[in-house]
């Protein structure tokens, strides 16, 4: 039977919507609410928030993160910033602008009333983190700064240095240890979830493996919360953390949670290019560098003067002349084609000419260097520690790489998966930022997420639980689980293969790379379907993870991780090819204008892809939920 | 490059370490330190042997995850730089290197280089939040910050949470940490309600795991977000303030 993707999202006018949707939502009451346990897993943005938030209300949560303190999930490395509609430049914002830009940067393939809701909230979030103490940037009368970022026009990006993911993690993280010490978080560090368990069609639990002793363990709940990010390391080479992974949110999507969209992924447009083939992860460098820096490469691809030899008359400023509007500061996914087609035709810089010029000295000589110091200082810095280059004397070489990603496990209004009782948060939802998110829109969805959607929207859910125990532990159905974990950790043990982990993730992230990239074609996404699967079959009979599972053991984490990151990347392969058009981050080469942007369809494709699980070895079924766009007018999205 | 590595192996909390010698013959001077530990391992999996475990995740330098001594100097010779961010090109071609975790008794090994730092985030739930449960604040706005407080509270607020300043220090004292974390919240206006009461109880949790402050200042040099000792005098104002002050009358101006 297909799977209903029914988005349960309010009806009526959109202004009104979440007030009345939280109208019409159950209550738990207070003395009902510690009868509750809820399991969150991860400590990012929206776990943490989402976690503090419900034990403060009362509720009995337990928090899982596979690092050794919650402060080190991944949003702490987001630099740039938060958006919200604050309106406090007095330049034209407002919830309904916000609500637009984000929809219309999503290349309409969100669900509006979550994008609404996401704006609207957005308010409140920096409230909140002023609150809890997040040093945001201040102006020198004390009040709040903005920038404009992204491809914004309006400036509406709140922001902490270069740091700006790190303070507001910190604040979740400090709220979410507040809770800790009164009891009503217990913390469980160390520790990864490695199955979700259901009973009679909902979500009961999880099983987890300690990092450092190995043992499997289940822990039951009455709600189950992923909050565990995203998957660009199917790429290997991304700027996600090393121990970013899609596990969680595959083993939920095993146990009968649509998949949704995962071929939108994003591909950033200025990190810094590979150096050589022992490279492990790539460093971004904030969009907010764009607001000042130029982005250009020699017109002539022979041309091996270092930068500042070449004069202006020789230099091809390639974003401001294909869009002159907005420059620059195109979004992302135009950002990063464009810097593609320079290199791809021979335009790169660089040893390997594999990048193109990100060149402060026009901002330097128009701001002087004070100005540019104190915006980018700390970016220059970390550049500067990375290649051995000074931004202040050399241009910056930049090229895209694996970001983030839109899409994730599919949840309807209330964030709910269609598992009952399992929830998706932040990044491992299929998210409010259709086929492309635009700067500073991540932060803002983990803390809507975590701090203002899901405090009510699972209330609504638990108010129906009344008076049931949450199964228990020694319940068949998690003795199960837990030996099916058991097994795979010693099958994994017994390969005694040849090659290491790494070795098959590097191969998987090549593949991926080359057809499932920045631009798709058919001939590409199909060699990868068939290529795919024969390496997935090469890895499980021939990987090497060497020592036991009673300590901690590297090796072990990885290759459960990696072997899920093949099935992921077949099925990211297949939904790039049955969506025959080009969309924000899935460009597909057969789809484009003239002048080479993305031709949407939206005849056939103004839907959410939400693939159900058939079995180990089975194609995925396809099922659409399909959008709607009453108050963004579907148009061709120009920047020129 | 050519380089020598003396690595600290130990398989558990319990067993006794020793140093394996490794010589690595073909290093990029592009490579990363931990990119240079990535081909060891890969080696030593080739070799048939465990790999050397160490922690590390964002490899961008803010997630504090990593950090090794590495010839006995917290996140290595790179002033201002994680292990992470520390790149081969700081050595010499035929440099011996020795790479050891985290020396503080606050941190036991775990594992190889692996130590386990739950004290630090003990220290934080003493005390190290304001309270100010989801809902109900006010407009971001309506207290104006000025420049230079929300300046040194981001200064202090910069602080990863890696641990060199501990396995810095002579002492394994937590001071920096510590007050790091206490002046991110004490500067600020919308922290002034908690701050005796935090600034004891967080004081007070950190004698309990970490040894005693004698100003030799390495966690200073170690830090490798360069947080400033500074804030350990704030932190040690704020403690005999907070010892001596009448709670009841802290809201006064002019108590």
């Amino acid at each position: 039977m297909a799977l209903q993707l029914d988005a349960k999202a309010p009806t009526g006018p959109i202004q009104d919507a979440w007030d009345k949707h939280r109208f019409d939502m159950k209550l738990v009451n207070p003395n009902n609410k510690r009868k509750f346990e809820i399991l969150v897993v991860g400590s990012g943005l929206a776990g943490a928030a989402g976690a503090a938030s419900l034990a403060q209300l009362g509720y009995k949560v337990k928090v899982f993160t596979f690092h050794d303190s919650p402060r080190r999930a991944h949003s702490i490395a987001a630099q740039g910033g938060i958006n919200a509609a604050k309106n406090y430049k007095n330049d034209g914002d407002s919830v309904f602008r916000l609500f637009y830009d984000t929809v219309k940067g999503g290349d309409f393939r969100a669900r509006e009333a979550n994008v609404y809701r996401l704006a609207q909230v957005s308010v409140e979030i920096i409230d909140q983190c002023v609150a809890q103490g997040v040093p945001f940037a201040r102006e020198y009368g004390g009040l709040l700064d903005n920038r404009s970022f992204g491809g914004a026009q309006v400036s509406r990006t709140f922001y902490a240095r270069g740091q700006t993911g790190q303070q507001l993690l910190l604040g979740a993280y400090q709220a979410l240890m507040e809770q800790v010490a009164k009891g009503t978080v217990e913390l469980f560090p160390k520790t990864e979830m490695l199955d979700v368990v259901t009973k009679d069609g909902r979500a009961c639990g999880i099983v987890t493996r300690n990092l450092q002793t190995g043992s499997i363990e289940a822990h039951s709940g009455h709600a189950v919360l992923l909050c565990t990010g995203g998957y660009s390391n199917v790429f290997y080479l991304s700027t996600n953390a090393m121990n970013c992974n899609v596990t969680a949110a595959w083993r939920a999507h095993r146990k009968g949670a649509a998949f949704a969209n995962p071929c939108y992924t994003q591909i950033h447009p200025t990190c810094i290019p590979a150096s050589d083939e022992f490279q492990s992860k790539l460093t971004l460098m904030s969009e907010s560098l764009r607001n000042d820096g130029r982005i250009w490469v020699p017109q002539n691809p022979d041309d091996t003067r270092p930068a500042h030899q070449i004069p202006e008359g020789e230099r091809d400023y390639f974003l401001e002349r294909r869009y002159p509007a907005f420059g620059n500061l195109v979004p992302r996914d135009i950002a990063s084609r464009a810097a593609k087609r320079e290199v791809d035709t021979g335009h790169g810089v660089g040893p390997l000419k594999n990048g193109v010029y990100l060149d402060f000295g026009e901002a330097i000589e128009r701001l002087g260097a004070d100005i540019v110091k104190d915006r980018y200082d700390n970016l220059f810095e970390m550049y500067d520690r990375i290649t051995d280059e000074s931004p202040y004397r050399t241009p910056m070489r930049i090229y895209p790489a694996p970001h983030y990603t839109m899409g994730g496990l599919w949840v309807d209004y209330n964030l709910m998966t269609t598992v009952p009782g399992l929830y998706a948060l932040g990044e491992a939802n299929f998210s409010d930022h259709g086929a492309n998110r635009l700067g500073a829109s991540a932060l803002m969805q983990g803390l809507a997420d975590g701090y203002f959607v899901i405090p009510y929207t699972v209330g609504d859910y638990l108010s129906g639980l009344l008076g049931q125990p949450a199964v228990p532990v020694n319940d068949p159905v998690f003795h199960e689980a837990q030996a099916e974990v058991t097994g795979e950790v010693n099958r994994w043990l017994s390969v005694r293969g040849t090659h290491s982990v790494d070795h098959y993730h590097r191969e998987l992230g090549k593949l991926m790379w080359d057809y499932c990239g920045m631009a798709r074609n058919q001939a590409g996404l199909e060699k990868a379907l068939s290529e795919i699967p024969a390496l997935r079959e090469e890895f499980r009979k021939d990987v090497r993870v060497l020592g036991t599972g009673e300590t901690i053991n590297q090796s072990l984490e990885k290759v459960a991780r990696v072997d899920d990151f093949f099935e992921l990347g077949e099925l990211m392969c297949r939904d790039a090819l049955h969506r025959e058009e080009s969309c924000g981050g899935h460009f597909r080469e057969e789809h484009q204008t003239e002048e080479g942007e993305a031709r949407r369809d939206d005849e056939h494709f103004a839907y959410a892809a939400g693939w159900e699980w058939k079995g180990p070895g089975q194609p995925q079924d396809l099922n659409r939920e399909p959008l709607e766009f009453e108050y963004v007018h579907l148009t061709q999205r120009s920047y020129k | 490059m050519r380089v020598t590595l003396k690595v600290w192996r130990q398989e558990g909390p319990t067993t006794a370490g020793r140093f394996d010698t490794h010589q690595l013959d073909d290093i990029s001077a592009e490579m990363s330190f931990l990119e240079m530990l990535d081909v060891l391992n890969e080696r030593l999996i080739t070799a048939g042997e465990e790999p050397v475990a160490f922690d590390s995740d964002c490899r961008e330098g803010i997630c504090g995850t990593c950090g090794l001594m590495i010839n006995g100097r917290a996140h290595g010779p790179a002033k201002a730089t994680a292990t992470c961010q520390l790149h081969m090109r700081k050595f010499r071609d035929g440099d011996e290197i020795v790479i050891e975790p985290w020396r503080a008794a606050a941190f036991p090994v775990v594992r190889d280089l692996v130590v386990d730092r739950a004290p630090l985030d003990a220290v934080i739930e003493a005390g190290g939040y304001i309270s100010a449960d989801t809902g109900g604040a006010p407009d971001g706005n309506l207290i104006p910050v000025p420049k230079a407080v929300a300046d040194a509270a981001m200064d202090a607020a910069a602080c990863i949470g890696c641990g060199a300043c501990v396995a810095a220090c002579p002492n394994g004292a937590g001071q920096l940490f510590t007050s790091a974390k206490l002046q991110h919240l004490n500067l600020l206006p919308q922290g002034q309600a908690q701050r005796l009461d935090r600034t004891v109880d967080m004081v007070e949790t950190m004698e309990a795991f970490f040894g005693s402050c004698t100003n030799y200042g390495e966690c200073q040099e170690a830090c490798p977000k360069e947080i400033s000792i500074d804030f350990i005098a704030y932190m040690n104002r704020d403690y005999v303030k907070a010892k001596m002050r009448n709670r009841k009358l802290v809201g006064q101006r002019f108590p």
